[in-house]
Formats: structure tokens, sequence, C-alpha cells
């Protein structure tokens, strides 16, 4: 799956959109949900929790692992996608799309990639 | 040192396969969706590369005696043609590996050891051949080994040979003619499925599996990896060498000590590591440490290898060894050694899960039982 150039992206594989009114939606790539393989649980920052770019805010467990889930900003959570709590798989399906994890309030971010230069480091 | 590549590695990138490196093997560890692949074995058949299995063949007049002496169990007393789930544990009695023994003829055996121990299983045989007559031969490179895993595998293999399957039982093995390729056929597995193995030349991999591929292909075979191996052996409640077996443990503290023949009639009755084993039977009959067991849980969190297990009250009783979310029950299962008075089928107790206590409850193992 490409990676759509209207995201930017982290090193540690998360996708934000450009903010509307200050917020931006947040996901993981298909890059990530491939390489996790069949995702079974998701545990997500919760609504007024204020969270940091580049620290962890959550989890992701697959059959085979878990990892940490980076926050590619800084602030304050204002809508979590529980649909996404409820079927996880739906991450491996439509990580781009439907299963998106999170709304924030951006105050800041971390460095940020465009759809080529995640391109480039992913294939690096 | 870069991976072993097995025969059929070409085809598994044609395939995507996402490869891991496995106890020294560049590995398939999936094709697509594990949880896919995995239901594929319990509904219809998988397709296994099971190359990195180290095959030791052992052949001469007294191959049964070197067997019986190296190995827990009475060999010599197998049929030609039969198979054995067995061990080979150190003068201590500690586990060096868990085995499958064929007898391929009157006076050869081949013996399969786990990929990570196979040098280890080796470099024993080797050693306490000395004084038999019989020889130790590495055949780890004369093998590719490929496995159909599944309720439709007789029928996949059946439309590929004429070789009698009705008549091979399990844990039985043929020489045979597959695809037109000349194999071993074993009614062997390691996912609680009925099942086949074929061990065959490598030359021979590429052909064998794209014609299993079609054969099976009507009746929904898929390709499989080592993730869901590891699901499917975990539901059957199949030990695993470095999670339920290790040189720490007996045969007797796994609850596999029926593998160990005290009866055996050759040497004197004597194999390496009788005497550490009869005081581990002593000591499990009388006062068990702890036992393996299974655990289920009814969160979404999954209990893994290395978690503690705990009381109700937090103290600690335990240890996990394997764990996964089980595809077929729909919930997370683990096995583990538990302290012996919270080992009963029933008790309530909890895994620290990163710090959260997550209640699960001790069962019965196997978690999966396939119907006959």
């Amino acid at each position: 799956m490409s990676n759509p150039t209207h995201l930017q992206y982290t090193e540690e594989h998360e996708w934000l959109t450009e903010a509307v009114d200050g917020v931006s939606t947040v996901g993981i790539t298909a890059h990530a949900a491939d390489a996790l393989g069949d995702i079974v649980y998701v545990q997500l920052p919760e609504v007024g929790d204020t969270v940091t770019a580049g620290e962890t805010c959550g989890e992701l467990e697959s059959t085979k692992s878990v990892s940490d889930l980076y926050s590619p900003a800084t602030g304050e959570i204002v809508e979590i996608n529980q649909a996404v709590i409820d079927d996880p798989a739906s991450v491996n399906s439509d990580p781009f799309g439907d299963a998106w994890l999170y709304k924030v309030k951006v105050e800041a971010t971390d460095k940020l990639l465009s759809a080529a230069e995640y391109d480039a480091f992913i294939k690096a | 040192m870069s991976p072993r590549l097995t025969a059929l590695d070409a085809l598994h990138r044609s395939l995507g396969a996402t490869m891991t490196d496995f106890a020294g093997w560049d590995m398939p560890l999936r094709y697509g969706s594990e949880r896919e692949e995995h239901l594929a074995v319990r509904t219809k058949a998988g397709l296994f590369d099971l190359s990195h299995m180290g095959e030791i063949t052992v052949t001469g007049p007294q191959a049964g005696e070197l067997l019986d002496h190296a190995l827990v169990g009475f060999i010599s007393a197998l049929g030609v043609l039969r198979a054995r789930y067995t061990m080979i544990c150190r003068e201590d009695g500690g586990i060096l590996d868990d085995l499958i023994v064929y007898r391929t003829g009157e006076t050869e055996y081949m013996v399969v050891a786990n990929a990570s121990n196979a040098q280890v299983v080796l470099d024993a045989l080797t050693e306490r051949a000395a004084g038999f007559d019989a020889v130790v031969r590495d055949d780890r490179d004369a093998y590719a080994l490929i496995a159909v895993q599944g309720p439709e595998a007789n029928g996949i293999l059946a439309s590929v040979t004429d070789a009698d399957l009705p008549g091979l039982k399990y844990y039985a093995l043929l020489p045979a003619t597959v695809a037109d390729r000349e194999v071993w056929l074993a009614r062997t597995g390691y996912t609680g499925e009925d099942g086949f193995e074929v061990f065959c030349a490598p030359a021979d991999a590429e052909h064998l599996w794209n014609a299993l591929t079609e054969a099976g292909a009507p009746v929904g075979l898929v390709p499989a990896g080592l993730s869901c191996r590891d699901t499917l052996r975990l539901e059957a409640g199949m030990p695993l060498y470095g999670h339920e077996l290790s040189t720490d443990l007996t045969p007797f503290d796994a609850g596999l000590g029926r593998v160990v023949r005290f009866d055996k009639t050759t040497n004197d009755g004597e194999f390496v590591g009788r005497k550490a084993l009869e005081a581990a039977a002593a000591q499990a009959e009388a006062n068990p440490p702890r036992k393996l067991v299974g655990l289920v849980s009814e969160g979404k969190r999954v209990p893994r290898a290395e978690y503690d297990v705990v009381s109700v009250d937090g103290t600690p009783i335990g240890r996990i060894t394997s764990g996964a979310p089980s595809p077929t029950l729909g919930k997370p299962i683990a096995i583990a050694y538990v302290d012996a008075a919270h080992a009963a089928p029933g008790t309530a107790v909890a895994v620290d899960v990163r710090g959260k206590h997550e209640p699960v409850e001790v069962v019965a193992l196997p978690f999966y039982k396939r119907a006959r």
C-alpha cells in the first residue's frame, strides 16, 4: 500500500493529518501494521490526556509481539476511535482510513516526514 | 554469519513471504495474515517448509542399542516404519532436545532434531556412539522437509501419490513416490491436525511444493509460516524447546515422564541420564514443585513468555512459557509452569502483564483437540 501524499509521517511509523482548527488525526502506517502482523489489541490514550511528541501513549499487540505506540505530537487528546478498540484487526485492513487511532489538539510536533521522505526511510 | 536458505527460499520470496531469522535459517514467518493461515490449517490445509529441522541418520547393526543408550526412549523396540516422540537428556537429566525418531529400516533410524539444537544433538549422538557398532551421519543437507497439515491433508496427498495412505497410521512412515519424486512420507506433524511430513531431496522440494499447491488449491490449501505453526502447536498443547523444555528441566518436570523408558532391555537397561531421571521421577511422584498447565484469559491482553503468574492475592506462583491470542478459541491462551497448589483446572490466578494483573483461569492441556 502506498503512503498517501496528504499525510505527514514519523520515523516511528505514525501518520498525522494536517491540522483542522488545530486538531490532527493520528494513525499508524500500512508498513507498521504489516510489520506487526495481525493486530489483536489496541490500547489508546484517553480523551483529556496530554500526550508528548516522541513518547509512548499506548500499545499495539499482535499475535507475536507487543509494541509501544508513540505520539507524533504534543497536545490534548480530543477523540479516540472506539471502533478500532472494538475491532483491532481493522488496523491491518484500513490503517490510513477507518482505523485511525485518535485526534489530538496539536501544540507541537516531532520531526515530520513527507510521504516521499517516509517512503525513502522505510526502504533504507 | 549470513543465514542459511532452504531449497524453497526463492519460492517463499515469490509468494511475498515475510521472512525471519530462525535458528540461523531465513524462514517464512507468514505469507499474509497468520490468523488466516492458522484457521486454514484447522479447517482446510496448510503447506509448511520445515527444511530447517535437523535430520541425523543412525545406521549399523547396533543403531538401535546406540539410540537406547543415547535417548530416554526404548527406540529399538520401535517397529520398522514407525516413529516415536522422544528426548535426549544430559547425565543430570536436563533436556537437550525433544526429537522424533523414525525407524527407516531394520538397522537404520532417522533422528529429527530442532533446528536450534541439531548440532548439539549431532555432537551428543556422535560422542555417545563410542563403543557401538553404528554410524551417526549428519543428513541436514540431504533433506528438505515439507509438511501438509489439516483436515484436507489426506485428500491432497491422495491426489499426488499411490502410496497406501489408509494403511499409513499416525506416527508411521513409508518410502513413497509423491508427484513422481521419491520421498519418505510420514504421518506426523506439529499442529494438532491430521497431516503428513514429506522428507525429500532438496532438488525436488520446489517441484513437490508446486505439485502440492496445485493439488490443494481446490480445497483451500494455503502456504503457512512459522508464526501460525507456533499458535497451532500452542493450542494443541505441544511443548516447544526453549519455551516449555530446556536443560534446566527434566521430562518429569515438563509432565512428559512417559517418554522416559526405564524398562529398556538393551544395554542392561542403562542409558544416559538414568540415575538422575529416576530421582526426578520419584520427586515428581511425591512432591512436584511446579506443573505445566494451560491458562485462558477472558481479557484482550496477551499473557506472553516470561511473564509472571501470580495468585489472586498477588504472590508470584509461576512463569509463562508460551502465550498468544488463540485464533480457534478467540481469546488469549498461555502455557505456564505454576506451583502445584495452584495447578488444578478451574483455579483462578492472574498474569502480570507489564505491571497489571490480568485474571486468567487454569485449564487442562491441550486447549484444542481435533474431532476424530
